[in-house]
């Protein structure tokens, strides 16, 4: 299996819409063990001037994981999801997500690399609101250990 | 409007350090967060798969390892929406073992940078079993 360096820059339409549930943010908060007041009660997020309870800066990885796992899984892409491990992960926000959010997800295949037998996978996904506003913006590097085959570069 | 609880741009230096942070992650912990995520990956809870693919044991989640760690910020600014950007690189595993004891992970922060804006870089270190287990582990946060 090689990776198709041609679907570098390639979109993906947005799937559907994921509704940010107040109860899927405290079970989240709870499985990473983080009891911040502003993730489990909606008066103590208002007192710090948000809407509604805050989703944890990496709860929205549930959302782009799901769009992200459509997208890598396509076979014309070629990744071998048997070998795949998490490489990177960076978020870039520009509000927080919250409660009653309703966002959509595009993802991007924003870099295709093979390195040192490794092939490489930059997912850009852009989250939005349902007034098609900016939310949140993630990387996530999935690197695929020892699949590179002839088209092999230095 | 309330009183904002966010350290005062101010008054932080770079070098700063932020309050340090202990985990213990145990099976449990790593089940738990399967679920809350989503991610079902048997790299995560199942040894003889995690074996079968070169690991030494089963792993924690790099996830659950980043968002830990994102605590000692989270933690410091008080307000999490005052986090505006969190990146990491996933450089070695967290090896859970099956036993009463699980992994420790050690995380600490500091004051990087001060940017415009309000806004500082926090660099956070990870360690577990003696190794490092982040890279380039950093957030941008906008203070008061």
């Amino acid at each position: 299996m090689a990776l198709n360096l041609d679907y570098e820059g390639r979109s993906y339409p947005a799937g559907p819409v994921y509704e940010v549930g107040v109860e899927k943010l405290r079970e989240f908060a709870r499985a990473i063990g983080d009891t911040n007041p502003a993730y489990h009660d909606a008066a103590a997020a208002r007192a710090l001037g948000h809407a509604d309870v805050l989703a944890p800066p990496t709860f929205v990885m549930i959302i782009t994981m799901a769009a992200t796992g459509a997208v890598i899984g396509d076979p014309g892409l070629g990744l071998d999801y048997t070998r795949v491990v998490h490489g990177e992960q960076r978020f870039a926000y520009t509000r927080p997500l919250m409660a009653g959010d309703k966002v959509r997800v595009v993802v991007t295949l924003e870099s295709l690399r093979v390195a040192a037998g490794n092939d490489m996978v930059t997912a850009r996904s852009d989250v939005t609101d349902e007034h098609g506003e900016h939310v949140v913006t993630t990387w996530g590097t999935l690197v695929a250990r020892g699949t590179a085959t002839s088209q092999e570069q230095s | 409007m309330t009183d904002d609880p966010r350290p005062a741009y101010a008054d932080v230096v770079v070098g700063d350090e932020l309050a340090p942070l202990i985990l213990t992650l145990q099976r449990a912990d790593l089940v738990r967060y399967a679920g809350a995520s989503g991610d079902f990956n048997p790299i995560h809870w199942n040894q003889r798969f995690a074996v079968s693919v070169g690991l030494p044991d089963v792993i924690a989640h790099g996830m659950l390892t980043m968002a830990s760690a994102g605590r000692v910020v989270t933690d410091w600014v008080v307000d999490p929406g005052a986090v505006l950007e969190y990146g990491v690189r996933f450089t070695r595993p967290v090896v859970v073992p099956d036993d009463d004891e699980g992994a420790t992970v050690e995380i600490s922060g500091s004051v990087s940078e001060k940017l415009d804006d309000n806004r500082v870089r926090v660099t956070l270190v990870a360690r577990s079993g003696g190794v490092t287990v982040l890279g380039k582990a950093q957030a941008v946060v906008r203070l008061r």
